[in-house]
């Protein structure tokens, strides 16, 4: 792809609009455009960190599965073996697999967030 | 309609505050897309009032929702208040003739409702350590109201709960291997069944009015009551994505467990192993990630068109990350 500018710049320009027009918008809107900042945000992480974290997605499932595919059938594949019980929190590796998968995406989504286990931060 | 609204105001005040009462104040709070908040006041004939005016701005079917009518909200806020839960008082419960559809008035309360505030404004620094306690203790007063008669509240238990919300997720199409993880292992460890109650069902920092000086004012937002385990309430108030950046204080971002559990108990409460609580609050972690779902599918099927709903979708990955510690945790 072009490179001047790049996918993630256009997204950031429109982002860093929104933000300076917020102050001018009413209550509702001044909140609709804070999401919709968010969600450009969003958008340009996935465009940076996405390829890497569907890459390593997809090495994990394999792991688990004992066979290589592309993400969509691997995670079908995964979500069927978990529903019919065959795979378990006891299956080796599984958790392991689906955590990277978990931190991968909050990452992308919401990298302020503190999922469960995340300790006292320091004062 | 919010000239509508304002002009109903106009009438309530006259009807509350006698002929000649005039209102003073009248602005919507932030709310739901189907459920409005209305600040108001007036100067009545015994001087002036503070109050609060809920009500819906759409078509109800209490049968087929999960959530109860207003007139029902009111009536359980009255109940549960009578037995000495900390409640706002219900001043009014609107008929046709206010013309403001659905709605009921309650005497404002002042505090805090934002849980970030809770958990991390220095004004609260003082009382926080005691709030974990004191859900507890206002959870026992709740949950021994006998469930006023005529209600239509649905009783539900853990295997009910999981059955519904698989259903839900089934029917989105998507395909989430932790969330699918997660239906299995809490269909594996369902509590054993106890005596119901009548539960808030929506017991979380956010819904709960905090006072500075006094802790737990008031607890707000009962559409979701219903029948059930006393352990729900507690799971959900402990739910990760309800303690806003403090997951290192299980109880809503404010307390522990331990403080949780005492309060109920020192308040005459059955006893409930944390156990339990963890098994709901697991639950209460899949629940939020399935209606994220959901809130995202209305978007797609061009129900509801906000931009907040696609961006609410992306939150189902919050519960994920929670889910897979919980899992490696155990209950």
């Amino acid at each position: 792809m072009i490179t001047h500018p790049r996918t993630e710049e256009l997204v950031e320009s429109v982002r860093l609009w929104i933000d300076q027009i917020r102050p001018t918008l009413d209550p509702r809107n001044a909140f609709l455009a804070r999401v919709a900042a968010n969600a450009l945000a969003t958008v340009g992480r996935e465009i940076t960190a996405g390829p890497a974290a569907e890459a390593a997605a997809v090495a994990g499932m394999a792991g688990v599965l004992g066979h290589e595919g592309d993400y969509a059938t691997l995670n079908s594949e995964l979500c069927a073996r978990i529903r019919s019980g065959e795979l378990s929190v006891e299956t080796p590796g599984l958790l392991a697999a689906l955590t990277i998968m978990a931190r991968d995406q909050i990452a992308i989504d919401q990298p302020s967030y503190k999922p469960e286990g995340t300790a006292a931060p320091t004062p | 309609m919010e000239l509508d609204v304002r002009a109903g105001l106009e009438k309530l005040a006259g009807r509350l505050g006698g002929e000649g009462a005039r209102l003073t104040e009248a602005g919507r709070l932030s709310g739901g897309a189907s459920m409005e908040t209305w600040a108001f006041g007036f100067e009545g004939r015994d001087g002036p009032e503070r109050l609060i005016l809920r009500r819906r701005n759409g078509p109800f079917d209490e049968e087929s929702a999960r959530s109860v009518s207003l007139a029902t909200e009111a009536k359980l806020i009255q109940a549960t208040g009578a037995n000495g839960a900390r409640v706002p008082q219900v001043r009014h419960v609107c008929d046709d003739s206010d013309g403001l559809g659905e709605a009921y008035v309650m005497v404002r309360v002042d505090g805090e409702t934002l849980g970030k505030k809770i958990v991390s404004d220095p004004r609260f620094d003082a009382i926080r350590p005691a709030l974990a306690r004191q859900c507890g203790e206002s959870l026992v007063a709740i949950h021994r109201t006998p469930p006023p008669a005529g209600l239509n509240l649905k009783t539900v238990d853990g295997v009910a709960e999981l059955g519904r919300y698989e259903e839900v997720y089934r029917a989105t199409g998507a395909e989430r291997p932790i969330l699918e993880l997660a239906f299995q292992y809490l269909r594996k460890h369902v509590p054993t069944p106890v005596e119901p109650a009548l539960l808030h069902g929506d017991f979380r920092n956010g819904n709960i009015m905090f006072d500075p000086a006094v802790g737990v004012a008031a607890i707000l937002d009962w559409e979701l009551a219903h029948v059930g385990d006393p352990a729900e309430d507690m799971g959900w108030i402990c739910t990760n994505s309800w303690r806003f950046g403090r997951p290192d204080r299980p109880v809503g971002g404010f307390g522990d467990y331990a403080d949780l559990l005492a309060g109920y108990a020192s308040a005459g409460g059955r006893e409930i192993e944390l156990s339990r609580v963890r098994f709901w609050q697991m639950l209460g972690s899949l629940r939020w990630g399935v209606m994220c779902l959901t809130m995202y599918l209305s978007w797609a099927n061009g129900v509801e068109k906000s931009v907040e709903r696609p961006m609410i979708g992306r939150r189902v990955s919050e519960t994920e990350a929670d889910l897979v510690v919980l899992l490696e945790e155990g209950l």
